[in-house]
């Protein structure tokens, strides 16, 4: 089948300076010019201010495909969605699409605040390409997906966030693309609202439509998409079923997803105040491991330097299932070093999660570093351990001697009492009992 | 919760038969090569985000005045009165026999479109940064439509001048026929001055800081508040390459009954075709990157 999205050897660069501003003066280009006039500007010669977002893109997508793109931060796939709805070029390569693009890269971003729900409606559509006629078509139903009907004529900025979001997410879901590019719109609105985006993502693609679904959230690209595509550092690192590629996702980094470090520390997580500098997943035996018996204690062992002295720092986990779950969040409760300013130096921190209380399956670590009061966020790195929770079925587990399907978040090895009282039967009942048995 | 669809999906899944995929693709992106035009299909396909940009800039700068559209008369309005005290007044500018505010006023219609048209488009990309960087549509629609909704301003102004020279019952003929056509000048002179500011302001901010200065100065280098005749013979020549002296003294002899300065409207006309031109290839040429450097 001839497919709808043909990408074929796309490549951009961005021209990065790391203490330049993101505009030249007009002062710099005379000087340069001046000091080298014949000199073309090549920056994909001048590979120290270049940074390469995507080397070498290709993939083919058919129509009514839904598919995933996921990958760490960095990995391109912004600049992926970028280039596909034609928001920045490709510095080479081409892409072909066969149907118009409709994109959900932010939703409301045509909307301007003084101006009312109603009159916002209709420029936003235009703005993303519908017809007036078409938007008057389907005007009654973008208000009432966005339930905004008795607020149509009150300027936008009067409306609450959670307004705000669905009336842009309904003008966007009802342009009706033949390809729909989604970044993440599912980390606003409320739960009841998310599940509204799904479905309506999810009726989309039944349409015979085509959507490309950006996430980091790998439980709605597993069950969403039927094809995922990997980036690593702007390559494809694998394309296929869904499935497999989130668990090649979980498993890459150093070979094992149980260790993660950053040698490079200009490009590791953190800012002037503290860089991380690795994080490691321990077993009992405090070695990195990337399988942990469920009865056994793991240990989650973060490492960072302070460059700055004097302030309060909180290292904290982040642990989430594979279905994107946050199963709790663990902080720094280290007795020595509570609402202690830290001194310059080297950290490591270890947290101790005991045995027989996560479940089986997938745990994802983020780990960040934060100062409260005011709050600042020194780093925080999603994502950046991960390790597989394994029961051996030996019967000691929580489990007991079951061994089918097991639902919940945690699975706690609970204190269980029973207290026995002989013969404090009704023995009528004993008797019918043992007439049906017989 | 979600069951996706297979990968095998047949396109007329729920009853809905869709259409066959086009040949040739509705969209093909690479990078553009140098030399290439607009892309005049896709303006056209956008047409209709022109006025609605310019509506929307419209709306929102009249909707918490008390005033609203009126702003748009009075301001010329009280430069006039200004000007004429002043100048016509004071320092007694000579006019030509025309009454001094008549004469500022059929030059400030103009003037007062073409510096707020290549103000407001020379900001707009920058202006409009977010949506630059988040969706799609033909850029080159942003500074257009910064100038016609100042051409909207232009025409509520018209009303004005009509009352002044019922006033002064200045002579009308039918010279007042080209004026239409001073108009489309104007409005291609400041679509080009804006577009190309526009598109450098992206790249170099010193370009906006300048741009006041820059359209000051242009005031004070045309002829609006004093005659063409004010100029010495000698520099006359010269003075003609600001393409506004053609249509501001065309407009007033559209006007006034004057008679046209054929010459400063044709270098007028000249350097508004080479401008658009050049103007049009300079913006293709930067568009591309306005999303990631702005």
């Amino acid at each position: 089948m001839k497919p709808i999205i043909k990408v074929e050897h796309i490549a951009k660069h961005y021209r990065i300076g790391v203490n330049q501003p993101a505009y030249q003066t007009l002062r710099d280009t005379i000087v340069e010019t001046v000091r080298s006039p014949f000199r073309r500007q090549r920056p994909e010669e001048d590979s120290s201010s270049t940074v390469w977002a995507l080397h070498d893109v290709s993939f083919e997508v058919a129509r009514g495909e839904v598919i995933g793109i996921i990958g760490r931060n960095g990995a391109g796939k912004s600049t992926l969605l970028k280039i596909l709805s034609r928001i920045t070029e490709p510095t080479r390569g081409r892409a072909e699409l066969y149907g118009r693009v409709g994109s959900l890269l932010e939703v409301g971003t045509g909307f301007h605040p003084e101006l009312t729900g109603r009159e916002n409606i209709f420029l936003n559509g235009v703005i993303m390409g519908m017809r007036r006629d078409e938007i008057e078509r389907k005007f009654n139903e973008i208000v009432k997906f966005a339930e905004v009907s008795r607020f149509l004529d009150t300027p936008v900025k009067r409306y609450s966030s959670g307004m705000y979001v669905r009336l842009a997410f309904a003008v966007a879901a009802h342009l009706e693309p033949e390809i729909l590019i989604v970044d993440e719109v599912l980390a606003v609105g409320d739960a009841s609202f998310q599940r509204k985006c799904l479905d309506k993502m999810k009726d989309v693609s039944q349409h015979g439509r085509t959507v490309l679904f950006v996430s980091h959230n790998m439980s709605a690209v597993t069950r969403l998409c039927d094809r995922t595509i990997l980036l690593d550092e702007g390559r494809v690192l694998d394309d296929g079923p869904s499935h497999r590629v989130v668990s090649t996702y979980l498993r890459s980094g150093l070979g094992t997803t149980a260790v993660r470090e950053w040698p490079d520390r200009k490009k590791s997580p953190g800012n002037q105040i503290a860089r991380l500098l690795s994080v490691r997943v321990l077993n009992e035996a405090n070695k990195p491991s990337d399988a942990i018996d469920i009865r056994r204690p793991v240990g989650i062992e973060m490492e960072f330097e302070v460059l700055s002295p004097d302030r309060v720092l909180m290292p904290n986990f982040h642990f989430f299932n594979e279905e994107g779950i946050n199963v709790f969040i663990a902080a720094d409760h280290d007795a020595e070093w509570r609402r202690r300013p830290r001194p310059v130096g080297r950290y490591v921190t270890t947290a101790w999660i005991p045995g027989n209380f996560l479940a089986e399956g997938t745990i994802i670590v983020g780990v960040a570093l934060s100062t409260f009061e005011p709050t600042v966020i020194h780093f925080y790195e999603r994502d950046a351990v991960a390790f597989q929770v394994i029961d051996t079925l030996d019967g000691d587990s929580a489990r007991g001697d079951y061994t089918g399907p097991m639902p919940g978040i945690v699975r706690p090895l609970l204190e269980w009492r029973t207290q026995f009282f002989p013969g404090e039967v009704e023995q009528d009942l004993v008797s019918l009992a043992e007439a049906k048995n017989s | 919760m979600l069951e996706s669809s297979p990968a095998s999906t047949p396109a007329n899944i729920g009853g809905v038969q869709a259409p066959e995929l086009p040949d040739h693709p509705l969209v093909l992106i690479q990078p553009t090569r140098s030399g290439l035009g607009l892309n005049f299909r896709d303006l056209w396909a956008y047409r209709e985000l022109l006025f609605f940009l310019a509506w929307r800039d419209l709306k929102v700068r009249y909707k918490q005045t008390l005033l609203g559209v009126i702003w748009v008369v009075i301001q010329p309005l009280l430069l006039t009165l200004v000007f004429t005290v002043i100048l016509g007044k004071l320092a007694r500018v000579p006019t030509d026999g025309v009454p001094y505010p008549l004469m500022v006023y059929t030059a400030l219609l103009p003037w007062s479109f073409f510096s707020s048209a290549v103000t407001n488009s020379g900001n707009s990309i920058v202006a409009n940064a977010h949506l630059i960087t988040k969706v799609y549509f033909p850029r080159l629609l942003i500074p257009a439509s910064a100038i016609v909704a100042r051409l909207v301003d232009l025409g509520v102004s018209f009303v004005i001048l009509i009352g002044l020279m019922l006033y002064y019952r200045a002579p009308v003929d039918a010279k007042l026929l080209v004026l239409p056509l001073l108009v489309v000048l104007v409005t291609m002179l400041a679509l080009g001055v804006g577009t190309l500011i526009s598109a450098l302001n992206v790249k170099y901010r010193d370009v906006g800081m300048m741009l006041p200065v820059f359209v000051q100065l242009w005031m004070f280098v045309s002829p609006i508040l004093y005659p063409l005749s004010l100029v010495p013979e000698r520099w006359q020549g010269i003075y003609m390459w600001n393409p506004l002296v053609g249509i501001i003294t065309g407009f007033r002899s559209a006007l006034l009954g004057d008679p046209f300065n054929w010459k400063a409207i044709g270098i007028s006309v000249l350097f508004t075709a080479v401008l658009v031109v050049v103007a049009a290839a300079l913006f293709r040429r930067v568009e591309k990157e306005f999303a990631d450097v702005v």
